[in-house]
């Protein structure tokens, strides 16, 4: 048995599914899209599961959440709807509820949110709104765990006696639109029993002008000018356009119901909270100089004292695990090849990539309680102006942000971007924020070749990422990415605590995520590169890294990166194991100039750079391809293998383009 | 509103309340809309706007909603409140 969860966005619906699934869930995608699919068995039983459907204001075919929920409830077909309503807001939220009664399958109205309504002075009639709309109706507090029991009972008893919605008819009698909608429903009647959809449901999808639906119902030529015939008749009627005209019966009987059955409660305290939070969140002056500082604090907590701290913890366990095994290995007189894989690749390679762990939890428990009080829909708010140039809105500035830490947790960051389009672009344009992995590399070779304007050389490299990402944005806008952007017509709920349980579940999921991948596509990426690096091409093993694969490879490649100034099989072996870690540039460099750290590394690199051919190995460092971790995070983010490489390389061909003409054109001078 | 000049939603200023009189717009953007709730006949408030000068706050139906300036062009009122937007009707 198999119920879809459906609501309005910002209704408690994650919390609610939290409640009803415990944290049984399993994490997908709807076929064909990237938009996430959460599946969970129904608390103590083993056979009904309830899907997460997207959060929707209405069915209809646009937005990628919108067409995921359309095709699951009518092709999936589950056995029950839960339709969670926020009973604060029970009018916008009853909107959707309409369309859904419709489809004819058993449903379950649940109320969320009632202790709000009480707090504030409000009651509804449960038995009066249930007769009014024909479906069980149960007040429940998600966020406090109330009546949730009741919703499980209601809704599996729905769905054992077949009890389908009884009142599908929500016009005025022998009105227009009700005229119209009673006579193509029996117009299609016989078509739709054939489809297997509800005549009602699909009646109203044809008048509101859902092409689909007169393919799904096989309607022909004659038919559909029948069907135009009595829309246009009631658009006559009515002086309003199809839609208009059933948006307006729906919000008519809404507030027909809510007149007899809801007393509003006076103006929530939750909603006056959020106005004097606004007040200063979104202050004229404040909002700005508020968000960077939140977002610092963020940053400073995840990536600096908390984060990083566990990180070195974390490390420092690896490696002294690494060595306890290489003194077993070694004493157990073990072939060294073989301690090379264990110690060189698999701890050094997996070990290195694990460490970004606690970084990446300790980020994201703050990134959801951020997205769970209801802060994210004000940062939108307040950074729409300056993404819309680029063709994105508010909701992309975060992920963005988060870039410059790392671009593993940035892209990971984009899920909760609602429009697919908008999620794409995102992702392609955060590997140009520099991530913090590079900083190593920068500070080393700007105190090497700018010692007097180190930080500005820095920096530099920091805005030319920031003005090509812009760039980037402005030409997909105008080629790959052209097309309506999702209208940005966004609530802003109400702020309320975050439940810690959603927020360690989103942590655990994504953990869960990350550690998969370091075991799987990472493992296998740096296996690779320590093979390539520990034999030589004859597959001996090699003492002198100078011998290896990788080496000889570099020396290939080398003539390539020649017009860029930095031709050096060196440097682009080091840019070559930068594909595992960023870090891993300046030891690879280190090591086959045979010179030990950093200091070592700062008297060889005038040997291998001028001035000029450095910086241009900095832009070139800036742009080319993102780390293995972060390139298997936008693989599983876009969901296409052809996309992902399409980015990898789009990256290095404009890494190489910039640093060759910045180059070129400095060398003249 | 006889002679002057219609009333769009992105003139409002903080604090004015009007009712809705024609949603425009095409397309997605207009579908969103009306399902919003923004329909002739809603009495809608103007909250804020947004530090950089757009979007725009709006109160309606019990709830917060943004919109981008461009997108409240297309939206016709009458203004409840005394007005102090300009180019609307003086009363």
């Amino acid at each position: 048995m198999t119920f879809a969860l459906v609501g309005n966005q910002n209704c408690g619906k994650t919390t609610l599914f939290n409640c009803l699934t415990g944290s049984n869930q399993h994490v997908g995608n709807f076929p064909g899209v990237t938009v996430e699919q959460k599946i969970g068995a129904l608390k103590g039983s083993k056979d009904c599961f309830v899907v997460d459907l997207p959060g929707i204001y209405s069915i209809r075919p646009y937005t990628g959440e919108e067409i995921v929920t359309r095709d699951y409830i009518i092709h999936e077909k589950p056995d029950g709807i839960i339709n969670i309503v926020d009973a604060t807001n029970i009018e916008r939220n009853l909107y959707l509820t309409l369309q859904l009664l419709l489809l004819q399958i058993p449903t379950v109205l649940v109320l969320n949110m009632m202790d709000e309504v009480r707090a504030g002075g409000g009651t509804v009639d449960i038995q009066g709104l249930s007769a009014a709309l024909g479906v069980p109706v149960v007040p429940v507090s998600a966020a406090k765990n109330e009546g949730v029991a009741d919703v499980v009972d209601t809704a599996l008893a729905a769905v054992r006696d077949h009890r389908r919605p009884t009142v599908t008819d929500f016009c005025r009698p022998q009105s227009p639109v009700h005229r119209c909608l009673h006579a193509v429903t029996l117009q299609i009647e016989d078509h739709a029993q054939r489809a297997g959809v509800s005549a009602p449901f699909a009646a109203v999808k044809i008048v509101e002008g859902d092409d689909s639906f007169a393919s799904l119902l096989a309607l022909d030529q004659n038919e559909i000018e029948l069907i135009e015939h009595s829309v246009k008749q009631m658009e006559d009627e009515t002086g309003l356009d199809r839609n208009e005209a059933l948006a307006d019966m729906r919000y008519s009987f809404i507030e027909a119901v809510a007149a007899k059955t809801v007393v509003k409660c006076r103006e929530s305290k939750e909603h006056r909270r959020s106005l004097a939070i606004d007040r200063v969140l979104t202050h004229r002056i404040f909002a700005l100089p508020l968000f960077f500082l939140i977002m610092f604090v963020v940053f400073w907590l995840s990536f600096d004292l908390i984060g990083q701290n566990l990180s070195d913890l974390l490390t420092l366990g690896i490696d002294a695990l690494s060595r306890l095994v290489e003194r077993g290995l070694v004493a157990a007189r073990v072939n060294p090849v073989v301690t090379s894989l264990i110690i060189d690749g698999i701890f050094a390679g997996v070990g290195s990539v694990l460490s970004f762990l606690p970084i990446i939890l300790v980020l994201f428990f703050f990134l959801s309680i951020l997205e769970d009080t209801g802060y994210m829909a004000r940062v939108a708010f307040v950074m729409d102006k300056l993404l819309r140039k680029i063709g994105l809105s508010g909701r992309s500035f975060v992920p963005m942000l988060i870039g410059f830490g790392c671009t593993v947790p940035a892209i990971m960051a984009t899920r909760t971007l609602s429009s697919e389009r908008d999620r794409k672009m995102t992702i392609l344009l955060t590997p140009f924020m520099s991530c913090s992995a590079k900083i190593l590399i920068y500070s080393i070779l700007c105190a090497t070749f700018f010692p007097h304007h180190a930080a500005l050389a820095m920096i530099s490299l920091y805005v030319i990422g920031i003005l090509l990402s812009i760039l980037t944005a402005l030409v997909f806008k105008k080629t790959l990415f052209r097309g309506n952007p999702v209208p940005f017509v966004m609530e802003l709920p109400n702020y309320r605590m975050p439940s810690l349980k959603s927020v360690l579940l989103l942590m655990w999921e994504k953990a869960r995520d990350f550690i998969q991948k370091a075991f799987t596509v990472i493992f296998l990426g740096t296996l690779i590169i320590w093979f390539l690096g520990a034999f030589d091409i004859r597959l001996n093993p090699v003492t002198d890294s100078a011998n290896s694969i990788l080496a000889a490879i570099g020396q290939w490649i080398a003539p390539i990166f020649a017009p860029l100034g930095f031709g050096d099989w060196r440097v682009v072996t080091a840019l070559f194991s930068g594909f595992t870690a960023k870090e891993a540039v300046v030891s690879t460099m280190a090591v086959l100039c045979g010179v030990n750290g950093s200091a070592g590394l700062s008297s060889v690199l005038p040997t291998l750079f001028t001035p000029l051919s450095a910086f241009s190995f900095l832009l070139f460092t800036l742009l080319y391809t993102p780390c293995i971790a972060a390139v298997s995070t936008i693989r599983k983010e876009l969901n296409s293998r052809v996309k992902t490489a399409g980015i990898v390389l789009f990256q290095c061909v404009l890494a190489w383009v910039v640093a060759f003409v910045f180059y070129r054109i400095a060398l003249l001078f | 509103m006889t002679e002057t000049a219609i009333l769009t939603l992105d003139k409002m200023k903080p604090d004015d309340e009007a009712v809705i009189t024609k949603v425009g717009g095409e397309g997605p953007l207009r579908l969103r809309l009306l399902d919003m709730g923004l329909i002739p006949g809603t009495k809608i408030r103007l909250t804020k706007v947004a530090p950089l000068g757009d979007p725009m706050q709006f109160h309606l139906r019990g709830y917060e909603l943004t919109l981008r300036k461009e997108d409240a062009a297309v939206i016709d009122i009458a203004m409840t409140s005394p007005t102090k937007a300009q180019g609307g009707e003086k009363l």
